[in-house]
């Protein structure tokens, strides 16, 4: 059972991490991060990489929808404003990395704030459907503004490259990626302890006892708006040094609905729900391919998985939600919970 | 100027019959909404499997076309009770967006379901309408189209006819007027709702099935829902009026962008009707507006 963590001050109270065994598990992880790389092949860090981008795309989502109540199906779009924007300072001004990356999610921003302006006429599922508009209106973008985003054949992106080091192996790639990524998660939980953030989950919950107590709702459903697709912008810029091509087939409406489900499936409004749905949505299909090729199938298993991933892809999104709509992010604080109790209530 | 008038002529009778049927498959929305309050994004899957169970009949089985139609009617409305009673009544009394969303996934599913069984190559439903031109007055229009929207207008004829006068039509509009009141008076609501869905899936899929006649069945059919969650957002949710008005609408709007634009400019007017709607007004041409309270 866990004892001794009293809190005494405000100061120990809104903390972040409170204890000292939360300490303790973070140095662990921060070293397994650090050691992960060494140990992993290159398919694992592929897919850390991978799951390095669709975290910091999620907890965007999750800025969005979990805290502040908007429902959006436009996350891939923003991440695709991110990935042309850096894929075309990339190859027109061969800028440095992170100021591209910057500028991804600044150019992402811009276009939330668009996006955003009829959350304040529209919102829940109308809200919703006006984002699918506009990720349909992006993609006809992407597809026929030739000269900045090169049409249907899209953008070939040269190789990250800071201080003469080419970032052109999942190895190196982990060592720009998971770093960013930790910042950027880490500045959303921070976020939810200021004023702002406290603005949003306010609007969430009621959105017109919101501005009766003074919180002027378009400029912060906005910011909400603006802050989100900055995420989805720098996670978009990631993409595009990740996978190193953007075509406007990237960053299909699928992908928008992948990133709500990873944050139904994690937990939404929580940080550690938004980390635990990106993994666990992004490894699952993972997971499904190796069963699939263990199971003794007589006709090719390749073509069974794309429709076996496509249903459990739905099945995940129905069952979370009716049989557990808090997520993965609950089960998590049950495990905790039955350690911290234990031994005295089972 | 020297404008071609008869194209304009076909290209409108085209987008018109294509409007019947996005009117026809907006009505078996607007239906599950007034009942259930379900915004259910997968109405354009419910099409498709209407489509591949009526293919498969027809194919597998070779069953005639007619019979094939039938009972892949009846089953597609079994199969919308089943769904209803699976995944969406345990919903019941959740926030709209997660009703929402289970509806995503279960598109999903659906997709999944059919990719496995039938492959996603694109199939071609037999042949089962008449095949002569169809010339009004100078203009052609191709028969598949024309005789879709003439099933279409019928269709939705009948369908209103029956809400109108039958019983368990009648105990649909009193819930979708008013839940609880309905059912105090005695209507049994639950079965509404499976009432509903049911009659909405059998709706959907004779959709499918003219939809997949004029142009192919295949596992991405299913975007066909999106313009028709346009129309449905256009025309207001809760109003049959505002479905076929809309349906028409949009079908005829499409049909001018794809032909005189080009075809992927035909779901950026779409969606860009749909922005303007929606600023102008949220609820709809012919929606309720909800007033919101503290």
């Amino acid at each position: 059972m866990r004892i001794g963590t009293a809190r005494s001050s405000y100061r120990h109270d809104e903390a972040l991490f409170d204890s000292r065994t939360q300490y303790a598990w973070l140095a662990i992880l921060g070293v397994a991060l650090l050691g992960f790389p060494f140990v992993a092949d290159e398919y694992w860090l592929y897919l850390a990489c991978l799951v390095a981008i669709n975290i910091a795309s999620a907890t965007g989502l999750n800025i969005l929808t979990g805290y502040t109540g908007l429902v959006s199906l436009g996350q891939a779009a923003f991440m695709g404003i991110g990935a042309y924007t850096v894929a075309a300072f990339e190859q027109k001004f061969g800028t440095p990395v992170l100021l591209n990356l910057l500028a991804g999610g600044f150019v992402a921003m811009l276009g939330g704030l668009v996006v955003g302006l009829p959350s304040l006429r529209v919102k829940g599922l109308y809200l919703a459907i006006s984002t699918i508009a506009a990720s349909v209106v992006l993609h006809f973008v992407f597809a026929n503004w030739h000269s900045v985003t090169g049409g249907h054949s899209g953008i070939t992106v040269a190789p990250a490259e800071i201080l003469g080091i080419s970032f052109d192996t999942s190895f190196r790639l982990y060592w720009l990626f998971v770093p960013i990524t930790i910042m950027m998660v880490i500045g959303a939980a921070n976020l939810f302890r200021t004023r702002i953030g406290r603005a949003f989950i306010a609007i969430r919950d009621r959105d017109i006892s919101a501005e009766v107590l003074g919180i002027p709702l378009l400029r912060y459903k906005l910011l909400s708006f603006g802050l989100s697709s900055f995420y989805a912008g720098v996670a978009g810029g990631m993409w595009a040094y990740f996978f190193r091509v953007v075509t406007p087939e990237s960053f299909p409406l699928l992908m928008s609905i992948f990133f709500l489900a990873a944050i139904i499936v994690g937990g939404m409004g929580t940080i550690l729900g938004a980390i635990l749905g990106a993994i666990f949505m992004t490894m699952v299909p993972e997971a499904l391919k190796l069963i699939v090729g263990w199971l003794p199938l007589s006709t090719d298993a390749t073509l069974i998985l794309s429709p076996v991933r496509t249903i459990v892809f739905g099945a995940l999104i129905v069952g979370f939600l009716v049989f557990e709509p808090l997520g993965l992010q609950e089960i998590w604080r049950r495990i905790r919970r039955f350690f911290h109790l234990w031994p005295f209530r089972a | 100027m020297d404008f071609d008038w008869l194209f304009l002529v076909e290209i409108f009778l085209a987008g018109l019959g294509a409007g019947g049927l996005y009117a026809l498959t907006a009505l078996a929305f607007v239906l599950i909404y007034k009942a259930t309050r379900v915004v259910n994004l997968a109405i354009g899957e419910m099409l498709m499997i209407g489509a591949y169970l009526c293919f498969g009949l027809a194919t597998a089985m070779n069953l005639p076309m007619w019979l094939a139609i039938v009972v892949a009617v009846i089953a597609s409305g079994m199969a919308g009770a089943v769904l209803e009673r699976v995944a969406i009544r345990p919903m019941l009394g959740e926030s709209p967006i997660a009703v929402f969303m289970v509806t995503v996934g279960l598109a999903s599913i659906l997709v999944g379901v059919v990719e496995l069984v039938w492959t996603s190559e694109p199939r071609r439903l037999p042949e089962f309408m008449p095949n002569t031109p169809v010339m009004i007055g100078e203009a052609f229009v191709p028969p598949k189209v024309f005789y879709g929207f003439l099933v279409a207008a019928a269709l939705i004829a009948v369908a209103l006819t029956v809400f109108r006068f039958w019983r368990g039509g009648v105990a649909l509009r009193a819930t979708a007027s008013d839940q609880q009141t309905a059912y105090s008076m005695g209507i049994n609501v639950p079965r509404v709702f499976s009432l509903s869905w049911t009659v909405a899936a059998m709706i959907a899929a004779i959709a499918g099935v003219i939809v997949g006649a004029v142009g192919g069945i295949s596992s991405t059919m299913g975007v066909f829902g999106l313009s028709v969650l346009v129309v449905v957002i256009v025309g207001g949710l809760d109003s049959v009026l505002g479905a076929l008005v809309a349906g028409l609408f949009i079908g005829v709007v499409e049909s001018l962008a794809g032909g005189y634009l080009g075809g992927e400019y035909k779901l950026l007017a779409t969606f860009l009707i749909l922005i303007v709607v929606l600023m102008v007004r949220p609820y709809g041409l012919f929606g309720t507006h909800e007033i919101e309270r503290l």
